[in-house]
């Protein structure tokens, strides 16, 4: 994690890092500036939540969920672990069904129609936790897989593509290898130019760097910072703050099923309103 | 803590690593170690050792020094009186060398033969190109298709001059190879279904693949091959006869179907739920996600179980002597029933077992080999 290398660095150091003054990440906005916000508020929104409601059996995960997300915008989701953060993206690809509520992905509603969950499933590129590469096929071929059989794209074509993106990740060299071949940080930047492959308008992160060492959150971080440069609609679940700070458009704070707050980086980790988030804040500055 | 490495390092700078003590190693420290470590270890290596040497030289004595390996023949009847004289001091190969053509190829017409011979021979071609990775794609299904058909003709005969051999007559190891190589070809896909069935989300396809491997694993295959030879054509409109050799077919891929589909079930379970959730959310379809994803992972897997599997109905295909279907086993047995031979079981069970332990021994070997190649890139 940017800023966080010393065993000795005291919360005080890790309180400006969340203030955002002694980051390198947040050094980067001020310098590069290179992750201007994209939104286009013209452009219908590409996601949009409206008080969706889930159960896990009697478990009420996600309580009247109203979310939008304009295309091209980045949005940051936080919150203690179990209160549904995992849940809520992954109704976005339907890897979880809602029970109420709707959702709408890039004006497509979900259902049982499995016509729309198909298009919306090539317009929605996920990034897990665990990285799930396929460990039985080279990287090169679990990049391709998606576009010859989903896009129908000629063979040549989808390795050209898939370089072009492993090249963008920085691990061209690797295309050879197997998954079981490379570090988690590699791994993880494989998943990206994975998901990317299918060219994507959005892309879901779910805590990416949650699995990695501390020496590798930075690579997937740059990768992802890349993207967001690029105009990427996103949606991340992450707890780095820095990153945060330097892309997201607007930080969504969940708790226990439902979004307590949402605002610019700045109203959330600065002014946080309510107590779960002050809580909240105050507690992932202790576990640092 | 770098600092300490770094000086370390400037003070040794040609550190170069040391061999271990000669005395722990080599093959004098490993007879030490493993044979004769202690007064205890030391008396069962030695009662150990002379007993395996014992029976060694007992069985070179038996089977090679004492037998006998032909007898004249006189009128068509074998003279086995040197054999019984040995009293069992010595192997009576002639056994063997004069019945062999009947075991091999049971009641099928003497001077036709070599057909059943080469349908051994292009059975053992077939799994050895099935059994390599270059033709794991759409090539197999031609082959596999003229294979068989040749088999068929050769078999069966009645065309290209070939005299027509009813299937009562086959017998042998054609009858065991047909029924293992038929049984597994079917079995396997067959369970590759029900397991998927059994982790369907469609509650009817479910509980029918719950009840097909319930229902089928609760028997014994030798009850079902009794099923199969005398119930089975109570229910067939009279007049109408499926052959003998095909209903035990049946029987036995029912039967390995049912316990090949637990063991992929179980390759199917141990696959991390990512997996399928990768899968899901580039998009692909249910049949694209099965065979692109999850089955290849789940059948590595469980390749040592499947072979485990598959090598047990190899030997069980035995079982369809209880309905009077020659197979190698039986004819075997039958050839030992002519007076002059009776009493030379042991000689023909050892010969008989030696073919089995051949094609099973293979396919341990191959399993083995597939494994270790397929898993060459995952960590597991
Ligand atoms: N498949 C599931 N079955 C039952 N409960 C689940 C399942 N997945 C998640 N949960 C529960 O739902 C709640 C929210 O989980 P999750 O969305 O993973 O939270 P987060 O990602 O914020 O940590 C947790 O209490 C979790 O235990
Ligand atoms: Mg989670």
């Amino acid at each position: 994690m940017p800023g966080a290398p010393a065993a000795g660095a005291g919360p005080h150091v890790m309180h400006n890092n969340v203030l955002g003054h002694d980051n390198d990440m947040s050094a980067a906005i001020e310098t590069g500036g290179f992750v201007a916000s994209a939104v286009r508020t013209d452009a219908p929104p590409a996601i949009v939540m409206d008080k969706v409601n889930k159960w896990f059996g009697a478990l009420h995960v996600l309580r009247d969920v109203d979310l939008q997300v304009a295309a091209g915008e980045r949005v940051v989701v936080c919150g203690p672990s179990g209160s549904g953060k995992s849940t809520m993206i992954r109704c976005i690809n339907r890897l979880e069904t809602h029970q109420e509520g709707r959702i709408l992905v890039d004006g497509v509603e979900l259902s049982d129609d499995v016509r729309a969950l198909d298009a919306i499933r090539r317009e929605v590129g996920m990034v897990f936790q665990s990285f799930n590469l396929f460990p039985h096929l080279s990287i090169l071929e679990n990049c391709t897989l998606a576009p010859i059989w989903v896009r129908k794209m000629p063979k040549k074509q989808a390795e050209e593509l898939a370089m072009e993106y492993l090249t963008r990740v920085k691990i061209p060299e690797q295309a050879k290898k197997f998954p079981g071949q490379l570090s988690g940080g590699q791994q993880q930047r494989v998943a990206i130019a994975r998901a990317l492959c299918m060219k994507p308008k959005i892309m879901l992160f779910d805590e990416p760097t949650s699995a990695l060492d501390p020496e590798m959150i930075k690579e997937v971080l740059d990768t992802m910072v890349m993207l967001a440069a690029e105009g990427m609609t996103m949606i991340c679940v992450t707890h780095e703050m820095g990153f945060a700070r330097q892309v997201a458009d607007r930080v969504v704070f969940m708790d226990r099923g439902e979004v307590v707050e949402s605002g610019t980086p700045d109203q959330v980790f600065n002014d946080p309103k309510t107590e779960r988030l002050k809580l909240f804040l105050s507690q992932i500055l202790r576990g640092h | 803590m770098s600092d300490i490495t770094l000086n370390a390092a400037a003070a040794n700078p040609e550190a170069t690593p040391r061999n271990p003590p000669v005395a722990t190693t080599g093959p004098i420290a490993w007879v030490r170690e493993n044979l004769f470590s202690g007064w205890l270890s030391t008396a069962v290596t030695l009662l150990l050792g002379y007993l395996i040497i014992r029976s060694v030289v007992g069985f070179v004595d038996w089977a090679f020094i004492n037998a006998i390996w032909s007898v004249p023949v006189v009128n068509g009847v074998a003279q086995t009186q040197s054999c019984r004289e040995l009293h069992g001091a010595g192997a009576c190969w002639a056994v063997v060398t004069e019945k062999h053509r009947f075991m091999l190829f049971g009641t099928y017409p003497y001077d036709e033969h070599w057909r059943p011979a080469i349908v051994c021979v292009l059975f053992v071609a077939l799994y050895i190109v099935s059994a390599m990775r270059r033709f794991w794609n759409w090539t197999l299904i031609p082959i596999w298709a003229v294979m068989l058909t040749l088999i068929g003709i050769l078999m069966w005969g009645g065309v290209f001059g070939l005299s027509y051999v009813p299937q009562e007559r086959w017998g042998g190891l054609p009858i065991t190879l047909i029924l293992a190589t038929f049984g597994l070809a079917f079995a396997f896909p067959l369970s590759i279904l029900v397991a998927l069935g059994r982790r369907s989300n469609l509650p009817a396809i479910k509980v029918l693949c719950v009840l097909y491997v319930e229902l089928i694993r609760g028997v014994p295959l030798i009850s079902l091959l009794f099923m199969a030879s005398v119930m089975f054509p109570l229910f067939l409109p009279e007049g109408m006869n499926i052959d003998k050799l095909l209903r035990a077919q049946i029987a036995i891929i029912l039967f390995a179907g049912a316990y090949l589909a637990e063991v992929v079930r179980g390759g199917l379970q141990a696959l991390p739920k990512g997996q399928y959730e990768a899968a899901d959310a580039m998009g692909l379809t249910y049949w694209q996600k099965t065979g692109l994803i999850i089955l290849p992972q789940a059948l590595r897997l469980v390749i040592p179980p499947l072979v485990n599997t598959f090598i047990g109905f190899f030997k069980d295909t035995s079982l369809v002597l209880i309905i009077g279907i020659f197979d190698l086993l039986t004819a075997g047995k039958t050839a030992i029933v002519e007076p002059a031979w009776q009493g030379f079981g042991v000689e023909v069970y050892v010969f008989v077992g030696l073919i089995y332990l051949v094609f099973c021994f293979a396919m341990s070997k191959y399993s083995q080999a597939l494994e270790t190649d397929l898993n060459r890139h995952s960590r597991r």
